[in-house]
């Protein structure tokens, strides 16, 4: 009786695994086959590109030595700017998509802070001190938004479904964005000229580096070595640490969680503090736009070092810095496909859907809460 | 009751009897910055120039002293608790409220003395001008502002805390009576349109200044709070005959509420001007994309948030298909024969753009999905594929829809109006009967818990890839439809701005239900506009995205089931209250569901 009762479900169950054996491997083809494909069209590009180069035409070897260390500077910045993706998704588990806004308040407000100082002289004068002031203002306006933004926007919502946070960030970083365009304008504003003392080029081991890049990199080195040893070293660091593994406990063991998770957002703020000031160097023109698609790529920046990662995000930064930075002209140019460089944040976001076919969870290894492994 | 209750009742110092000082202060301060803020950004200025009540208040002023308003609202929250009495209203709710206005009011005439003193930052702010000086302090200079200024929020607010005294009924017909002053007053030229026939009643109702006049307000005023006063209340309502339990009434009721929207909207484009139409064609596009994107997010629960890509598809492929000037490739195809290709080619992007994402977290899938939207864009505008998609240049010369021998094209906006509808209706049509299908019910067990939807043997891939393909399809119906209207097609109709606006529609219309989106999509595009297109504020100007993201916060915060909530959305969202109403409503003498299960019956 049995027996036969159990028979057909059995060779039911067979079937439906088969059925589903075969429609996984289909999607796995049509995976595999991007893979690929995008092998296939990075090395195809790479040897047009190695062609063209020892042809003679195209970019010389210094030509592409100033290109790599640009996009490194630029990386950098975006790492920076991933350390703060990086750190609330690690502890709250959802991409505060607004965070790009608050680097781009500090680049707006720092640029009053510059202007000011240009006009009374002391940009010249004392070019480390108005570099000094700048950074100062740009950081504690953009910690003073993320921590803002946390307290009026995310509190509320904590437990709530995760995609629940994700919209409300996307509804704030719109209403910061044209909040910003209303108080400053639509156009673009300019920062004064580099001082002198970073204007020109220095020379390191035969290498013509343009100081503004190189003060860039320092700059994230500093800041980087500082971030370490406060996550590592410091009280705080442990609590927000314990807390990123798992609230719940971290708050049984006499961790204060709100607090923690408010300095999750001021370190992160901090950070695209910096990023800020690194982007004035870099570009000198900020608008209020200017947070959005590096906000972007920054999160990009996050995932391809692995999520909640702290070394991972710099890591990432810099990775994608070289991607969209040398990228277009080394794959697509080598392609033979005109205007590589308009094609730059595709790039970046090809890149970023690269990653996550290829290996989900970052080139460094995610570190996320227990309940957001998935 | 009240002596062993009530101190846990009332948490944070809403007790009527006590002024409490430091909340005042809290909330008076927050109004002061709810002004600066208005100010600063240029909202108060830009809507000063529209006219609410001709000649007493502006746009500008109305949103001004809507800080204080709030502010006095504060005071007279009740939270209701249950099996409580809520406090009765309190003369003191008004002090503190009037208190409120003052303490907003300082801070906003203390902005205005600083901006005076301070002209030379108008280097950096915009709006930081000596018209802002002279908008905020009434024209009065900036001493009296010190005393105008906190006097009117004081007045302001006061009144706004005062409503409690009412009885609840005066107070909707008060509130009812404003907003349709308000109302009718800002969309003129609806009204204006609509009774071209009875041109006594807009003379009656407008100034030249197209706002209401003071004679006019007073009537619409009287009417509607009238109106609100005397309504007949009871079983019969239409929401409630809507939700009824009974089958027959409900559907009924559902039949005759769609046969009067139905008639109303075929009637409707015969009324209104040029104009107006241009905006319901709109509207529609908008629609269309809603509907699309509510299968994706509301049904299936994937965020995509570069929806805007499918609307290009469908309005490049139908551009390339039939206009003569495409670049390299012109098969000069019929609008209609071109369709096919362009829902066919909408699905297969649908199926490209889905199928790296199906093992994706929800949150990497809107990044994801946001950077195909943008990669498309970028594409489209490339040098690369210039030579297909035209650039920068665009694709231009697309015919129009030949249909019953004439054509439909941005000369007839009428048809249009009717070509874009019947498209709603199509798409309503397909997104209802796919929500109550096998593929519906698939989508809502995902959209739920993924992993348990897919042991319990949904077939997830399959799901995901249908809603991404069906997405894809409605919006093509918007591409194909936009390219035949507008007759050229160009990228910066497609910027993810488009994507977002989308995304709040559906949010703020309500997440997974029909009519929901479509209100959304008439609230928005029909006031507000699309990121490129006017709505009916035409002052809103690029405040409108400002619009937009604050509208996302407050939507997700207050009310995330959205202005027409669909009722499964809603106890999803909700699930702890309705748990705990059905365990507070349970009577013991009732058969009702254990201690151990609290609420089952409930769902």
């Amino acid at each position: 009786m049995t027996t036969t009762d159990e028979r057909p479900p059995a060779i039911e169950e067979k079937r439906k695994r088969e059925r589903k054996a075969l429609r996984l491997s289909w999607v796995d083809l049509f995976l595999w086959g991007i893979r690929v494909a995008a092998i296939i069209v990075i090395l195809w590009g790479l040897i047009g590109s190695i062609q063209i180069f020892a042809s003679g035409e195209g970019l010389t070897a210094a030509g592409w030595r100033d290109l790599i260390v640009s996009s490194l500077a630029q990386g950098a910045m975006y790492g920076l700017l991933a350390l703060g993706y990086s750190m609330v998704y690690g502890v709250l588990g959802f991409i505060n998509f607004a965070h790009g806004e608050v680097f781009m308040s500090g680049t707006l407000v720092g640029f009053i802070a510059a202007n000011w100082l240009f006009e009374n002289g002391v940009w010249e004068a004392n070019p480390f001190l108005s570099m000094f002031i700048v950074l100062i203002v740009a950081m504690v306006t953009s910690t003073l938004i993320a921590v803002t933004i946390e307290k009026v926007a995310y509190r509320p919502l904590r437990g709530a479904p995760r995609l629940i946070p994700l919209i409300t960030s996307i509804g704030m970083s719109f209403f910061i964005q044209y909040s910003f365009a209303g108080l400053f304008g639509v156009g673009f504003n300019t920062y004064p000229p580099p001082p002198d003392v970073i204007a020109g080029t220095v020379d390191i081991f035969g290498l013509q580096i343009r100081t503004t890049q190189l003060t860039v990199i320092i700059i994230a080195m500093i800041s980087m070595i500082g971030l370490w040893y406060f996550v590592t070293k410091t009280k705080s660091g442990r609590a927000m640490r314990a807390v990123a593994e798992d609230k719940e406990i971290a708050g049984l063991m006499g961790i204060n969680v709100d607090r923690t998770i408010v300095t999750v957002f001021a370190v992160g703020g901090a950070m695209a503090g910096v990023a800020a000031l690194m982007w004035s160097l870099l570009f000198r023109s900020v608008s209020f736009f200017t947070g959005f698609i590096p906000g972007i790529k920054a999160f990009t920046a996050a995932v391809l070092g692995g999520i909640g990662n702290i070394a991972g995000a710099m890591g990432g930064g810099v990775l994608l810095g070289l991607f969209e930075g040398v990228g277009p002209l080394l794959i697509l140019g080598g392609l033979g496909i005109p205007g590589a460089s308009q094609l730059k944040d595709a790039v970046a976001f090809i890149a970023l859907v690269l990653v996550l076919v290829f290996r989900p969870s970052g080139l460094f290894g995610e570190r996320l809460g227990s309940e957001d492994r998935v | 009751m009240t002596a062993t209750v009530a101190p846990a009742a009332t948490p944070t110092g809403t007790t009527g009897s006590t002024v409490d000082l430091a909340r005042v202060i809290r909330v008076g301060t927050l109004v002061g910055v709810g002004m600066v803020y208005v100010s600063v950004i240029g909202l108060l200025a830009t809507f000063n120039r529209r006219l609410v009540i001709d000649p007493w208040l502006s746009l500008g002023y109305l949103v001004l002293f809507a800080a204080p308003m709030f502010g006095g609202l504060q005071f007279i929250k009740r939270e209701k608790l249950e099996g409580l009495e809520p406090e009765p209203a309190s003369i003191n709710d008004v002090v503190q409220a009037a208190i409120v206005g003052v303490i907003g009011g300082l801070i906003a005439a203390l902005f205005a003395t600083i901006v005076n003193t301070f002209p030379d930052v108008r280097s950096v702010f915009p709006n930081w001008s000596p018209e802002l000086v002279e908008l905020l302090t009434l024209g009065l200079g900036v001493g009296p502002a010190f005393l105008v200024l906190p006097a009117i929020s004081a007045v302001v607010a006061a009144a706004a805390a005062g409503t409690s005294f009412l009885p609840e009924r005066m107070r909707k017909a008060l509130v009812v009576g404003l907003l349709a002053v308000v109302a009718v007053s800002l969309f003129q030229p609806v009204v204006d349109d609509f009774f071209d026939w009875l041109e006594v009643v807009p003379d009656f109702l407008y100034t030249p200044t197209r706002a209401i006049g003071v004679p006019g307000a007073i009537a619409v005023f009287v009417l509607a709070a009238g109106l609100s006063y005397f309504r007949p209340r009871g079983k019969n309502g239409l929401t409630r005959r809507l939700g009824s339990e009974d089958e027959s009434v409900r559907r009924r009721s559902t039949i005759i509420t769609a046969v009067i929207v139905g008639v109303a909207m075929i009637a409707l484009p015969r009324f209104l001007g040029g104009i107006l139409n241009e905006l319901l064609v709109n509207v529609g596009f908008f629609a269309l994309m809603a509907l699309g994107l509510n299968v994706v997010i509301g049904y299936a629960g994937l965020l995509d948030l570069g929806y805007v890509a499918f609307f290009a598809v469908g309005a490049y492929t139908t551009g390339v298909l039939t206009s003569p000037l495409s670049p390299t490739w012109d098969p000069m195809l019929t609008w209609w024969q071109a369709f096919p290709i362009v829902l066919a080619m909408a699905a297969l992007a649908g199926l490209f753009v889905g199928t790296p994402v199906l093992r994706m977290r929800g949150d990497y899938l809107a990044i994801v999905t946001l950077g195909f939207g943008e990669i498309v864009r970028i594409l489209l505008l490339s040098d690369w594929l210039a030579p297909y998609f035209g650039g920068a240049q665009g694709l231009r010369n697309i015919p129009g829809i030949p249909i019953f021998g004439t054509t439909v094209n941005v000369n007839t906006p009428q048809l249009m109006v009717y070509m874009v509808m019947a498209f709603v209706l199509i798409a309503a049509f397909i997104s209802w009967r796919l929500e109550n299908s096998r593929i519906g019910r698939a989508w809502a067990a995902m959209r739920e818990d993924e992993d348990v939807a897919e042991a319990v043997g949904v077939d997830t891939v399959k799901a995901k890839l249908t809603a991404f393909i069906t997405g894809a399809v409605i919006a093509s119906f918007a591409g194909a439809l936009f390219a035949a209207k507008v007759g050229s097609v160009f990228t910066n109709s497609f910027e993810i701005l488009v994507s977002i606006v989308i995304l709040v529609i559906v949010i703020v219309g309500g997440m997974g239900n029909i009519p929901g989106v479509l209100v959304g999509a008439v609230v928005l595009i029909g006031i507000l506009g699309g990121p490129a297109q006017p709505g009916l504020l035409q002052e809103f100007g690029e405040y409108k995205l400002l619009a937009y993201g604050a509208l996302l916060v407050f939507m997700m915060l207050k009310r995330p089931e959205g202005l027409v909530p669909s009722k499964r959305r809603q106890r999803e969202l909700h699930q702890d209250e309705f748990s705990q109403d059905a365990w507070l409503d349970r009577t013991p003498s009732a058969p009702g569901p254990s201690v151990a299960e609290p609420g089952r019956e409930t769902f």
